[in-house]
């Protein structure tokens, strides 16, 4: 242990803690804009600078180690004074427009002028004139919002390993950008949204449907259907000023209702329609010998990361559809069928946690006779800002249940929404379908909780089954380089784009930390624990559809509507 | 373009094992041998060095003396010097780039020009000055360089009609 001096106060810190650190412990505040937690302190925005008694210059908190005895001031005239400095001159090449801004009253950087008193411009520097790049179908980037703190760079290359995102040029000429400076399209980008999650300006934001969606709630001759992700539900509070970790379910499902939906479903039916599906793929993988260990489909970021990174494993992904398509696709098929509409004359519209889900839902493979699953997707963000604009009062209003014919769902489904979450629901079906009888204790407490790599081991019959669970892709490509190098014990392995799983997705509300995350997790571990039908082959509705639809899991239907294939992708990487 | 490929390799495999401390290098030599980076030799030297494009570009970015176009058949180098700044080299580069419609580090599309900012090239007498292929042009103004441009356009296609 050492002990140093801030502030006059005696604190103690670990050997190779950074200052930062041990004053956050100590509960002394100091701003900062380019640090991000367990990340590579990089010191470039410098706003978390001290005084250390003794030395000329000012340091860097975030990436300076604490030393025995070190005396410092963490908000004194010198440093207050050059901290706002720092912001002013930030705003100096910064576009005037925070009214107009996407991320009006999120902004970070916007905060800070206001924490540090800026209240006139001392600097006018020349405003940069770059085009934004609206190539991709998730992710908006504007150069002329960014303030090169480098959080997108370091999230995309050390947390999903993927670095689609580099500084480009030098001095005043520096952009964030893509290999060769080319649109995110055709960049290795897998849509994921990491990067939009922790941009503290409005640099990078999602591409917005919200007004495809008004459009559609505004056509007479449209039948506007909504689902919602499991993820959704226990994250959307946040943006109304609650507590992390409310369910809102109920409340959610009459507010789009006031909001003009004509049909609300929860994705979670669908969640328990892949299971269905999934497990059975599994199954007759395991028996007839198919490629192993399969691995899970439900993360469009992901499945691009394996189309373009690691196509030798194509074979390995689960052919299901993501839930969102499913649910895309019976909406068309089954529910036009019943509700005698025509598929062109429905518009789908998703609610996910995620931004690569509105890539996912534009895929050309997720056309079915030329009418996509899916017409528009919107993020829990974008969703919350149209209840907002809306006029409804989520404290008000009174909770409502799901549309039929797909009005029932499992906690199993539910769970899909956190790391590790489908491998539950899929082993306990597995194991049913297997086996015929339940597992004797459905909570699967390995597979829980926020590590970036999860295992278990099972035995189903006289098979002993080896799962391995992983969120970030950055974890993903380490479990793939194991199977790579001959790892050969596993046999089902799912894998999350985002760290955390879609609870941390990059279209959830901005400003989160790990404690948040946390807390959304266990809102769906609490919604599974209280609920009195956890296994997704119980689902009755499931059943109904298999019954008067589907025919049975792995059938020509469901082959036609429910099951999708993928293919290399080539991409500068 | 495979050519380049096998080419690209003979360089590659003078750094086996190599970490990523040999980028600059690696990039340089290929820079000498084919006068820029293709986007091809940038993906293969990513696949050396276990580096991501994205990074590659970044560093090369980072440093002027990495091109990413082919040289042009006249390569036009602007002192942007002190000397010639004070001279009004500022007015001669805005006119190059007005002529060929070109920034700085491109090459225009019939591969007839490119063109490079250089630090004082030690001319300073001649302020402000370009050069042309190693060329020296001394005394410049925006009209002068106009004349240079055509000239230059009409020795190309004189060349190319009497071949």
């Amino acid at each position: 242990m050492l002990n140093f001096e801030a502030n006059g106060r005696s604190i103690t810190a670990k050997k190779g803690e950074t200052i930062l650190k041990a004053l956050n412990r100590a509960g002394i505040k100091v701003p900062t804009l380019c640090y991000m937690e367990d990340l590579t302190p990089t010191g470039a925005c410098r706003l978390c600078v001290v005084e250390i008694e003794g030395r000329p210059g000012l340091v860097p908190s975030c990436a300076y180690p604490v030393e025995e005895g070190m005396k410092i001031q963490t908000h004194s005239p010198r440093v207050v004074r050059s901290r706002k400095a720092i912001v002013e001159l930030l705003l100096s090449s910064h576009p005037d427009d925070c009214l107009y801004c996407s991320r009006n009253g999120t902004c970070e950087l916007q905060s800070l002028a206001e924490e540090l008193g800026v209240r006139e411009r001392r600097y006018t520097g020349a405003k940069n004139e770059y085009k934004a790049d609206m190539s991709s179908l998730s992710i908006v980037r504007d150069p002329n919002k960014c303030i090169l703190c480098g959080r997108c760079v370091r999230v995309c290359e050390e947390v999903q390993g993927v670095s689609a995102l580099d500084f480009i040029n030098r001095g005043s000429c520096a952009i964030v950008g893509t290999a060769f400076n080319e649109g995110l399209n055709i960049s290795s980008c897998v849509n994921c949204g990491q990067c939009v999650n922790v941009c503290p300006t409005g640099a990078l934001r999602e591409q917005n449907h919200i007004k495809e969606v008004r459009d559609a709630l505004n056509d007479p001759n449209k039948v506007v259907v909504v689902q919602h992700a499991p993820a959704v539900s226990v994250s959307i509070a946040e943006e109304f000023g609650m507590k992390p970790g409310r369910d809102v379910c109920g409340v959610m499902t009459a507010a789009l209702r006031a909001m003009g939906f004509d049909y609300v479903f929860d994705t979670a039916f669908t969640a328990d329609l892949t299971i269905m599906e999934e497990a059975s793929e599994l199954a007759q993988r395991i028996q007839t010998g198919g490629t192993l260990p399969m691995m899970t489909s439900c993360s469009p970021g992901w499945i691009k990361f394996v189309e373009q990174f690691y196509p030798e494993f194509i074979g390995n992904l689960s052919t299901c559809k993501s839930p969102q398509q499913m649910m895309g696709a019976v909406i068309k098929s089954f529910f036009a069928q019943q509700k005698k509409l025509m598929p062109e004359n429905i518009f789908s519209v998703s609610v996910m946690p995620c931004t690569a889900k509105k890539f996912e839902a534009q895929r050309p493979e997720m056309l079915n006779d030329n009418i996509p699953d899916v017409d528009a997707v919107l993020t829990t963000r974008e969703l919350a800002l149209m209840i907002r604009r809306g006029g409804i009062d989520l404290d008000a209003i009174k909770p409502e249940n799901a549309d039929s014919p797909f009005g029932q769902r499992s906690s199993a489904g539910k769970l899909f929404g956190a790391s590790g979450g489908v491998m539950e629901a899929a082993a306990r079906t597995a194991y049913f379908l297997l086996t015929g009888q339940e597992l004797s204790e459905l909570k699967i407490q390995p597979l829980r909780g926020l590590k970036g790599i999860k295992e278990a081991r099972f035995q189903i019959g006289d098979l002993d089954v080896g799962v391995a669970v992983a969120s970030g892709l950055g974890n993903a490509r380490k479990l793939l380089e194991q199977i790579k190098n001959g790892r050969d014990d596993l046999h089902f392995i799912e894998i999350m784009t985002c760290p955390g799983g879609c609870i941390a997705g990059g279209g959830q509300p901005f400003n989160a930390d790990i404690n948040a995350v946390t807390k959304r997790m266990k809102a769906l571990y609490t919604i599974d624990r209280d609920d009195t039908l956890r296994v997704s082959h119980k689902n009755q509705e499931v059943q109904k559809l298999y019954d008067e639809f589907l025919g049975k899991p792995l059938g020509e239907k469901s082959h036609h509507l429910l099951h999708t294939h993928y293919a290399p992708r080539e991409v500068m990487h | 373009m495979t050519t380049t490929i096998n080419e690209i390799d003979t360089i590659l495999q003078q750094y086996p094992n190599a970490q990523r401390d040999a980028l600059i290098p690696i990039l340089q030599k290929i820079q000498d041998q084919f006068s820029y980076l293709s986007r091809d030799a940038v993906v293969q030297v990513g696949q050396h060095l276990n580096l991501p494009v994205s990074k590659i570009y970044g560093v090369a970015t980072f440093y002027n003396q990495f091109r990413f176009q082919p040289l042009g058949q006249y390569h036009i180098q602007v002192c942007r010097g002190t000397a010639c700044h004070v001279k009004g080299s500022a007015a001669v580069l805005k006119s190059l780039k007005h002529e060929l419609g070109i920034e700085a580090g491109q090459t225009t599309r019939d591969g007839l020009f490119s063109l490079e900012i250089v630090a004082c090239i030690g001319a300073c007498g001649l302020a402000p000055v370009i050069s042309v292929n190693g060329e020296f042009y001394a005394s410049l103004t925006p009209e002068k360089v106009k004349h240079i441009i055509v000239s230059l356009q009409r020795k190309a296609n004189g060349e190319d009609s009497n071949e």
